[in-house]
């Protein structure tokens, strides 16, 4: 079969099964939903790593494959393709990969949904959007697989729609996403107008000749590069939940945990990620702009990581954790190593929906029980869900010797961290100073909350079977964290147990992942082949020898990370491990710290004060003041009354015959057709 | 086919004609057949209506920008019965016979009182409209322009709410002043220029001085009509108080009057004025966007809502238009046929709760998802096309019509680019108060999903929102070449 055929079943099989689930699921009842979305997934899977395979290893070219032209208007040129390099073949192993094990693992986690097609539907649809993103040949596409992502994510956040926490939530998610989109639409009509094209092909190789110029927008004259950048990165900010824009990824795990795993770690919200290594061209020229991506990109990875350590929903101390490697991976691109971001976005993807599918599978076992603090001693009961997610746990905290070996993230994480350095000590970017020292402190805290969510989880007393004992006055509390609206409302005393074994496998494949995708990749992403593995997909200025110097940096940068890592699981283990209860204990007393960290920093009592509360004061101040006093009191009505001043010869015009307007409207016809005839005699 | 225009123009008389005469046949005894009949012969008139407007649309020379399928009969001193169409305007043509009747279908059941005088009212609306379209003529365009209200006037003020009277009285005090002024500003184009032809008129070069008077006359109707912020408090009223299918054909079609005739008259009749008025049609247009936006999102009833949000909608249209270039005009066309079917959609979809519940307060509901999940489905796609999502014909237009607005003001498009988020505010939220949630009114336990008639009006418009989105380039291909002619020409005129 012709490699173009294959990858176009491979984008639309995804579709085709989400269609079948949505428009029949209740016609061809729920095994027959699941099995055929799950399936075409696979299909997908498969092509996906045959694609990869041939393209990193075979004779594969990059190609781009048009399907339909989309909008044809001049200049403004897009159409419906399928681009294949290797930054598409990347994100396409991912996206599917991660995708089918998600299908597959939701058989156990949803069994006891009734709406299973729609769940199955919606997420093959979030796959063919992520897939439709990521081969985009244009901004047209691209901007449609972002927000057809968007829609998925708004439909399985809110999956559970008679919950009001959850529809709050996918509110939020879709509008704080539209924020950043607000800026990459107009970051796309720049593009649009300063270089004539939105197709990529046609914008890369024109953007060196822009370097320097300036460009006139909103009143200002800008870096016409920096300009564009910037505002596209905005765009990225919204969807890979950067500081500021982050605030809608910890209400998002209101959404079944599957969810979380797929878009809300591997895939939808490294799109940013993605997308700012897919415009390297334009960054490599727009140095501000990339210092942007650098600082914000820093500042998210520590602010998220300070949130992480106070967090006792297990699933939100997960979603923190992903905005912070996030942050890692935007300030690795900002400092000019995309290839490292890159990596980190691939490995990260294994271990992060590793970390997300394990903590579903603790909160299956524990009856929808998300909050840590009535957990522990889980080990014993849950072995298999326990040494996964320390697989996890180990990848994520970049643990690994250097110059030996480690798992997945310690070849990413300490590939940023060696870039930043390398950027600072070459000049590269002026800020990579600051975002190496920022990773290196996240590092430590990342150590740290993933070793207290471990710790938390299956180690020390089992709080619950206290909590089950004497009392269930926190069965409300437990219930507003419930996943299940109502349905699922246990009963009787909790008894943990570990998963079934189609929740298992997914687990132990991305366990694999874990450990190994970072040894086996490294070479290929970042090291000696990885000119040959990116051929050109990314793109790197003459004067960027970042990555090329990361390899070379001194030793006490090589050791710094693991330093802090292992004093952060240190820390970890004095305060849940050796001193178990004192974290609580303090925790408890509160203080100020602890209270700012638990609250995550008052977002999201600073936006609803002034952009929630602001939107709807001005909304009725329109409504009330300017609508119906001013416009319609001077005008309809002010004319009404003052007709009824002037005399009761205008009064015809309210007295509420419609026919009289018809009549008047006719007479005006016929006193046009006089005055015609008049002109013509 | 010859005389096609006449023919698809006048089609709909012919059913007046029909219903006419079974009335007259009839005997007094048998008046609930004689409604049956009336829906039938409004039915089938309106399909065949747009049977022949699609053979109008593949009979089209795509390649060619001007006029085509014109017919011209003079009447007297220069005025003549002259018709044609051209790549814009032919597709709204197809969008009124497309929206025709689905209106009949979802009148079918909803309307019981005085069904005859309903359907030929709606027939009669159908000439009229697509005469506004096919006119060539200044007074032939003046009498469908303003006899097309007269029947609007009689559906709301029959067939309407509560408190029609005053909605109607509203939208004829706005309408007047625009329509008089018009009138006025055609009667000395008319002296001036020696002709009453639309296309010669486009080729007069009026007097610099004298465009900016004639260019605020005609903005004046059409700026009512579109309707532009800060006349635009006649449509919220006038959507609330009109039965179902009035709404449709108010939102789906007259607003789109409004923009038809910036396109036709003020931009290449008068472009040094509308060079010069372009930064104030800017602005009212963002602050149209913003604001009714922000008032959308307080509303209590959701047809004041979506009424509110069309006017969102139509500012992007007036952006796109007078930012006069290819990209912001075919962005605003674009706008309005996709505005047409959504905003039509979401009407019917309101029609739906309305019909079973006789209100259409917002807090009355919650929680119809769990009742009424292809309603739900139904629903969240057309939300989701007024939010303007891409793959949804919603996108298109607005995504366009903000890049060809970027060229002449950064300003305007960086404003009108926050309705973008605004759009998703009041839309997701009525969303959520409508359909989500538990169900807490006992009123809606038994409230029903959409029946297979409704379903069956729904399909089409669904096929038509996704066809737009996915597939906009067969449409641009039919406006490409008239709009191009029109950008061109326009460009030249001021730069000359």
């Amino acid at each position: 079969m012709p490699i173009e055929t294959l990858v176009t079943i491979g984008v639309f099989a995804p579709l085709v099964g989400a269609a079948i689930a949505g428009l029949f699921g209740r016609r061809i009842g729920d095994t027959a939903s699941m099995a055929v979305t799950t399936g075409l997934l696979f299909v997908s899977c498969a092509v996906a790593w045959t694609v990869f395979y041939q393209h990193t290893w075979g004779h594969m070219e990059a190609f781009t494959l048009r399907l339909l032209p989309f909008i044809n208007i001049g200049d403004f040129q897009s159409a419906w393709s399928i681009r294949i390099d290797a930054l598409s073949a990347v994100m396409l192993i991912v996206v599917t990969t991660v995708s089918a094990l998600v299908h597959l693992y939701s058989w156990g986690y949803m069994a006891d949904d009734p709406h299973k097609p729609r769940f199955f539907a919606y997420l093959s649809l979030f796959t063919f959007a992520m897939l439709a993103l990521v081969t985009a040949a244009d901004f047209m596409q691209l901007f449609f697989g972002w927000e057809g992502v968007g829609l998925a994510s708004y439909l399985l956040i809110g999956f559970w729609y008679k919950k009001d926490t959850a529809s709050a939530a996918a509110i939020k998610a879709f509008v704080v996403n539209r924020v950043g989109d607000f800026g990459f639409a107009l970051g796309i009509m720049t593009v649009f107008w300063m270089f004539g094209t939105i197709e990529f092909a046609e914008l890369f190789p024109q953007i060196a000749s822009k370097a320097g110029t300036t460009w006139h927008f909103i009143g200002q004259d800008w870096s016409a590069l920096d300009l564009a950048g910037a505002l596209l990165f905005v765009g990225a900010m919204g969807k890979s939940a950067q500081f500021l824009l982050h605030t809608w990824l910890p209400d998002a795990m209101e959404g079944p945990t599957p969810v979380s795993a797929l878009i809300h770690a591997a895939t939808m919200v490294t799109a940013g990620v993605y997308m700012v290594c897919l415009l390297s061209p334009i960054y490599e020229y727009a140095p501000l702009a990339a210092q942007i991506i650098a600082v914000v990109g820093a500042v998210t990875a520590l602010f998220a990581a300070t949130v992480g350590l106070a967090q006792n929903d297990i699933k939100r101390v997960i979603a923190y954790s992903t905005c912070s490697q996030l942050g890692y991976m935007f300030f690795a691109a900002g400092v000019g190593a995309y290839q490292a971001a890159m990596f980190h976005l691939f490995t990260h993807a294994f271990f992060k929906a590793l970390l997300f599918l394990g903590a579903g599978s603790v909160i299956h076992g524990m009856h929808h029980e998300q909050d840590m603090r009535k957990m522990g001693g889980l080990m014993k009961l849950l072995p298999i869900t326990y040494a996964v997610m320390t697989i996890g746990t180990i990848a994520i905290t970049g643990l690994g010797i250097p110059g030996v070996g480690g798992f997945a993230g310690f070849y990413s994480k300490d590939s940023i961290i060696e870039s930043a350095f390398a950027s600072a000590t070459s000049g590269h970017s002026p800020v990579a100073y600051f975002a190496f020292f920022v990773g290196l402190l996240a590092a430590c805290l990342t150590a740290y909350y993933s070793w207290r969510l471990i710790f938390m989880t299956f180690n020390g007393k089992a709080v619950w079977k206290e909590e089950a004992a004497h009392d269930d006055h926190h069965a409300h509390d437990a219930h507003a964290h419930d996943d299940h609206a109502h349905d699922d409302h246990h009963h009787g005393p909790l008894k943990p147990h570990e998963s079934p074994a189609i929740m298992l496998v997914p687990l132990l494949v991305l366990s694999i992942g874990a450990i190994f995708a970072g040894w086996y990749f490294a070479p290929e992403f970042i090291g000696h082949h990885e000119a040959e593995f990116w051929r050109g997909a990314i793109f790197v200025g003459e004067h960027n020898h970042v990555l090329h110097d990361s390899h070379d940096v001194p030793t006490w940068v090589k050791w710094a990370p693991l330093v802090l890592t292992l004093i952060g699981t240190f820390v970890a283990v004095w305060f849940y491990i050796l001193h178990a209860g004192l974290a609580r204990r303090m925790a408890d007393r509160g203080g100020p710290l602890h209270a700012f960290l638990y609250n995550k920093w008052y977002f999201d009592e600073l936006y609803q004060a002034t952009f929630v509360r602001g939107a709807k004061a001005l909304g009725d101040l329109f409504w009330k003041i300017g609508d119906i006093k001013i416009i319609d009191g001077l005008g309809p009505n002010g004319v009404a009354w003052l007709s009824q001043r002037v005399g009761r010869r205008l009064s015809i015009w309210q007295s509420g015959y419609v026919y009289h307007y018809a009549f008047v409207m006719l007479l005006g016809v016929a006193a046009l057709l006089a005055f015609a005839f008049s002109l013509a005699s | 086919m010859p005389m096609i225009l006449s023919i698809v123009t006048f089609l709909p008389l012919v059913g007046v004609a029909a219903i006419l005469l079974t009335r007259a046949m009839a005997s007094s005894s048998e008046a609930p057949g004689l409604d049956n009949r009336a829906r039938w012969i409004a039915l089938i008139t309106t399909l065949v209506t747009l049977a022949v407007s699609v053979v109008l649309v593949a009979q089209f020379d795509a390649s060619n920008p001007d006029y085509q399928f014109v017919e011209y009969v003079p009447w007297f001193a220069g005025v003549a019965y002259h018709m044609g169409v051209d790549g814009i305007s032919i597709l709204f043509v197809l969008l009124t016979a497309f929206l025709m009747p689905l209106c009949i279908a979802a009148s079918w059941k909803p309307i019981t009182n005085r069904v005859v005088e309903y359907m030929i009212a709606f027939l009669v609306l159908e000439t009229l409209v697509i005469g506004v379209f096919t006119a060539l003529d200044l007074f032939l365009f003046y009498i469908f322009f303003e006899g097309g209200l007269v029947p609007m006037f009689l559906i709301i003020g029959i067939w309407g709410g509560q408190n029609r009277v005053y909605a109607a009285y509203k939208f004829f005090l706005y309408t007047l002043l625009g329509s008089v002024l018009m009138l006025a500003a055609m009667l000395y184009m008319f002296a001036t220029a020696g002709t009453s032809s639309i296309p010669e008129l486009a080729q007069y070069a009026f007097d610099p001085n004298v465009q900016t008077f004639l260019w605020l006359a005609f903005f004046a109707s059409f700026a009512v009509k579109m309707p532009m912020w800060p006349v635009h408090t006649w449509l919220p009223d006038a959507h609330v108080q009109a039965p179902t299918a009035g709404s449709v054909i108010l939102a789906g079609i007259l607003l789109k009057l409004g923009g038809y005739g910036f396109l036709r008259f003020n931009l290449p009749m008068f472009p040094d004025a509308s060079a010069m008025f372009a930064p104030m049609v800017f602005a009212l247009s963002v602050i149209a966007v913003i604001y009714t936006s922000l008032v959308a999102f307080r509303q209590t009833d959701i047809k004041k809502l979506i009424a509110y949000s069309s006017v969102a909608h139509m500012g992007f249209v007036t952006m796109g238009i007078f930012a006069a270039n290819a990209t912001g005009v075919q962005g605003a066309v674009y706008q309005m046929l996709s505005h047409g079917i959504i905003s039509g959609a979401l009407f019917l979809c309101v029609g739906v709760v309305y019909d079973r519940m006789h209100t259409r307060e917002i807090s009355f509901y919650g929680g119809l998802t769990d009742r009424m999940p292809r309603y739900a489905a139904i629903f969240l796609l057309f939300t989701m096309a007024n939010v303007g999502l891409p793959g949804t014909s919603g996108f298109v237009g607005e995504i366009l019509t903000m890049t060809g607005v970027y060229q002449a003001s950064t300003w305007a498009a960086f404003g009108a680019a926050t309705g973008v988020i605004l759009s998703a505010v009041y839309a997701l939220t009525l969303y959520r108060k409508v359909m989500f949630g538990q169900i807490t009114n006992p009123k809606l336990n038994d409230i029903t999903d959409v029946t297979p008639l409704e379903i069956a009006i729904f399909v089409p418009l669904i096929v038509g929102t996704l066809w737009l989105g996915i597939y906009p380039a067969a449409v641009f291909d039919i406006t490409q070449a008239s709009v191009d002619q029109l950008v061109t020409t326009y460009q030249s005129a001021i730069g000359g």
